[in-house]
């Protein structure tokens, strides 16, 4: 029967082999032109230029969880990416290498086919640089991908650069495509049928917060750069300007997230973002938004490793300091995004809750989830509810308290320029007149108002949307993950539900507060509880033992790299042992 | 509207600063440039960050923000950006300002956003009970450890002309009206302006005390030339008496004209969120 879902990977040193990426992301949007569903994976290597690079596409004609297990056909230039790229082969997977240049030791089932990439592209293209696209002609004619579609992907692709470079690309991409018939390599028993294709978006995680943002109404962003949270900074500056907002790189991340509150304060919806080693830095703000009731929100894009640690790797090792990173203590909403499609709703979800509790939200990606790029539906912007911050009526405004004490919480947020509004933002202990004083009592009743906010969310109608289940009815074993692990927890669920096991999985997004009833209602049945995340630690485990008092089993991967649905399965069957 | 007194602009927090202290100069100082100028209250801030020049705001009737340590600039110019029609005041003290938030001024400097900046400097930390600060005297003995300062003193007036501080001043806040005139000129600056305001400390400072000023601060020369930045760097160099008045002055594009510049380069009239997402498709 032909697979009509696939991992296409190509591998190489991006000195010797410039544009692997753009090789990945051509057959990226071939395929979701043709309305297929696409989920990418990529690594880089910290360095400018040089080190082994890798751009990975899994393409389905349905919504696909997550970058699958095992690569089905692999293209590689060099025997130093062969070796890389080797283990991670499915058994009857393809190779395709470049034959001028090694030749690999035949392995038992997969099907290899050497082709001269280099010297194709020399000799018969004229140009050395062109063997990428060489490559995906040699791709196109296997996997059966019509021509026309790749011809369409390559003009849009390099048009901006002149008709001379398309005519060369297009030329290489007939020529791969020539070698396959001419010698009669047989075509991959693979489908790449091109179906209707409804309105989709093809984002990568950056792009869809940085949409989701624009949506929710910001009109001020200001940020550091710092790898990987640096495309929504590029994002900003370029659109942000034409929805008559602004966007500003400034000198150090204190001085983006300082900016995002004034302005805030002032009365725009504002956010900045940053990786771990900003989001130290931006601490003690944080914390002063929290104090002062400003609304804000912190994009947090996780990266690898402690200290500088690994910038293109990723983890899911910052959340500790997004639930606790300050001191003394101050109330802030954490969310966890799950997806691409997941970080464009969540992040208006995040701005709607910044405003209504007048608190900091930091959101939670990774570099997993902030490259990799997905097809989401068109979002239906009718359908999308946005939320503005709760300003003093005239009646309020007769006697203004700043901070007066609600039962919710939360009290009108008058804004500069409102007559008879005047307060002022306090980072220091006040009074609902917002005057510095610090009795016993006021103390006590002004922390006591700051936390209730976060009782007032936890029993909202909006603790709802965040949080996900999925799988069996009755389960004996379950799986609680947090963040960009969702799709492959949940592949890993319906694998282990077709073997029989009674396995379901629970997805809370939001972290601060965190939804305890609806963990102690999904875990009530459980006789094993696994918590898998991308940290050495267990940070989340943690979290649930002292929230919850449940004891799961850890699985902790911190490599820098994300796990795969076989890597949960494997842990869901070795559970389902001892039972 | 009526023109509004200097007392119009009073708060209704009573100062926690000392008898004596130069500050309370300075905060009448910006009473009566704001009651000259006629300002709105409710569309002025005044951002301050920690020290006894942090409490400043909430001495004032009109919309403020008390942040972190070092940090007011940027606090600030936040504010400016959401909303350019707002008066923006930001009050430091000299370690708030030349030191835990020096790095920002360079870049306030750069970005030049239409910021009124007041230093209040009396060189010495006196909310935290007298250490010595980037602008203490040689001379100075630290009142918990009798001791000199290690380091030497910042000379904040030629930091400001290195950096292109489009307007840059020092003032005393003795001198009252005269320092009003200042605040008046630097608010109606178009970018960023620096006053440096020596404010005598009669609790933590024996040096830099009021009669040390009386004596030795005379006003910049009257034909001096404000947009000469060679002479600018003589003045603030000048190493026998101290010099107020303005320095330096000079017109460049603020943070605002800037903002302004790029959305009308990027074509905002014809953009709407679905003409956004089809970039994506």
């Amino acid at each position: 029967m032909p697979k009509t879902d696939f991992v296409v990977r190509i591998g190489g040193d991006t000195a010797k082999d410039p544009g692997i990426i753009t090789t990945g992301e051509i057959i990226t949007h071939a395929a979701a032109q043709s309305g297929l569903h696409i989920y990418t994976f990529k690594t880089f290597p910290a360095e400018i230029k040089g080190g082994q690079a890798l751009f990975q596409v899994r393409i389905a004609d349905y919504i696909l969880l997550s970058q699958g297990d095992a690569v089905d056909v692999l293209v590689v230039f060099s025997r130093e990416a062969y070796e890389l790229n080797a283990p991670d082969l499915a058994e009857d997977a393809i190779l395709i290498y470049d034959s001028g240049n090694f030749q690999p030791e035949p392995v038992t089932n997969r099907i290899d086919y050497g082709v001269p990439l280099a010297e194709i592209a020399q000799n018969q293209v004229g140009s050395l640089l062109s063997k990428n696209i060489v490559a995906i002609g040699v791709l196109t004619a296997i996997l059966g991908i019509p021509r026309e579609v790749m011809a369409k992907t390559i003009g849009e692709q390099f048009g901006a650069r002149g008709r001379a470079i398309v005519e060369t690309n297009l030329k290489a991409l007939d020529a791969g495509i020539d070698y396959v018939n001419q010698n009669k390599i047989k075509p991959a028993d693979y489908i790449f049928q091109p179906i209707t294709p409804l309105p989709k978006l093809v984002l990568d995680g950056n792009e869809a917060v940085s949409l989701g943002a624009i949506v929710a109404g910001m009109k001020v962003f200001a940020g550091y750069p710092i790898t990987p949270a640096s495309d929504i900074l590029h994002f900003m500056q370029r659109e942000l300007p034409k929805f008559g907002g602004d966007a500003l790189q400034t000198e150090d991340e204190i001085s983006a997230i300082s900016l995002a509150i004034g302005a805030s304060f002032a009365g725009k919806k504002s956010m900045t973002a940053t990786s771990g080693p900003g989001f130290s830095l931006m601490v003690e703000s944080i914390n002063l938004a929290a104090m002062a009731e400003i609304p804000l929100v912190i994009v947090d894009v996780q990266r690898g490793g402690a200290s500088t640690g690994m910038p293109t790797k990723m983890a899911q090792g910052d959340l500790n300091i997004a639930l606790y990173g300050v001191h003394n203590e101050s109330p802030r909403i954490v969310i966890g995004l799950t997806s691409v499609e997941d970080s464009f709703y969540g992040i208006i979800r995040a701005f709607n809750l910044a405003e209504i509790y007048q608190t900091p939200v930091v959101v939670l990606s990774d570099q997993y989830l902030a490259p990799r790029k997905a097809t989401i539906n068109e979002p239906d912007l009718e359908e999308i509810e946005i939320i503005d911050r709760m300003i003093p009526s005239k009646e309020q405004l007769k006697n203004y308290r700043r901070y007066k004490i609600t039962a919710s919480g939360i009290s009108p947020m008058a804004i500069p320029g409102i007559e008879n509004g005047a307060y002022i933002a306090e980072g220091i202990e006040h009074n609902e007149m917002s005057a510095p004083a610090y009795t016993p009592q006021i103390h006590a009743e002004m922390t006591r108002k700051r936390f209730k906010k976060l009782e007032t969310l936890t029993s909202s109608i909006y603790v709802d949307e965040f949080v996900r289940r999925y799988g069996h009815e009755y389960p004996e074993i379950g799986i609680i993950g947090w963040g960009s692990s969702e799709g492959v927890i949940r592949e890993a669920v319906s694998k282990a539900e077709i073997k029989g096991g009674k396995v379901a999985a629970l997805h809370p997004k939001l972290l601060n507060p965190l939804p305890v009833k609806h963990i102690m209602e999904f875990v009530r049945p459980l006789r094993r509880i696994i918590v898998p995340e991308a940290n050495y630690t267990g940070q989340f485990a943690a979290l649930l033992r002292d929230r919850c008092g449940i004891n799961p089993i850890q699985l902790n991967k911190d490599v820098g790299l994300p796990f795969t649905p076989g890597e949960i399965l494997a842990k869901i069957e070795e559970v389902a042992e001892t039972l | 509207m009526a023109q509004r007194a200097a007392k119009d602009y009073r708060g209704s927090i009573k100062p926690i600063w000392c008898p004596g202290c130069g500050h309370y100069g300075i905060l009448s100082a910006i009473y009566q440039g704001f009651s000259n100028l006629n300002l709105n209250p409710s569309e002025v801030v005044v951002v301050s960050g920690i020290g006894c020049s942090g409490r400043l705001p909430g001495y004032l009737r009109t919309y403020g923000f008390h942040g972190v340590h070092g940090r007011a600039l940027p606090l600030a110019t936040g504010v400016k950006i959401a909303n350019p029609k707002l008066t923006v005041l930001v009050a430091g003290g000299d370690g708030d300002s030349y030191s835990i938030g020096a790095g920002h001024i360079p870049h306030a400097a750069r970005r030049n956003a239409d910021l009124t900046y007041i230093v209040m400097n009396n060189g010495v930390y006196s909310l935290t009970k007298g250490q010595h600060s980037p602008t203490s005297s040689p001379q100075l003995l630290s009142k918990q450890t009798q001791l000199r300062p290690l380091q030497d003193a910042l000379n904040p007036i030629a930091f400001a002309v290195a950096c292109d501080v489009s307007f840059v001043a020092r003032g005393y806040s003795h001198a009252r009206n005269e320092l009003a005139d200042l605040i008046i000129q630097a608010i109606q600056h178009k970018g960023f302006a620096l006053i440096d305001v020596l404010s005598p400390c009669p609790t933590f400072n024996r040096v830099q005390t009021s009669d040390f000023y009386r004596n030795n601060i005379v006003p910049i020369a009257s034909n001096h030339d404000a947009a000469d930045k060679f002479q600018a760097f003589i003045w603030a160099n000048e190493t026998g008496k101290i010099p107020v008045g303005i320095f330096y002055k000079v017109r460049k594009p603020t943070l605002q004209e800037r903002l302004e510049e790029r959305r009308i380069q990027s074509g905002r009239e014809e953009m709407s969120m679905r003409n956004l997402f089809e970039k994506f498709y």
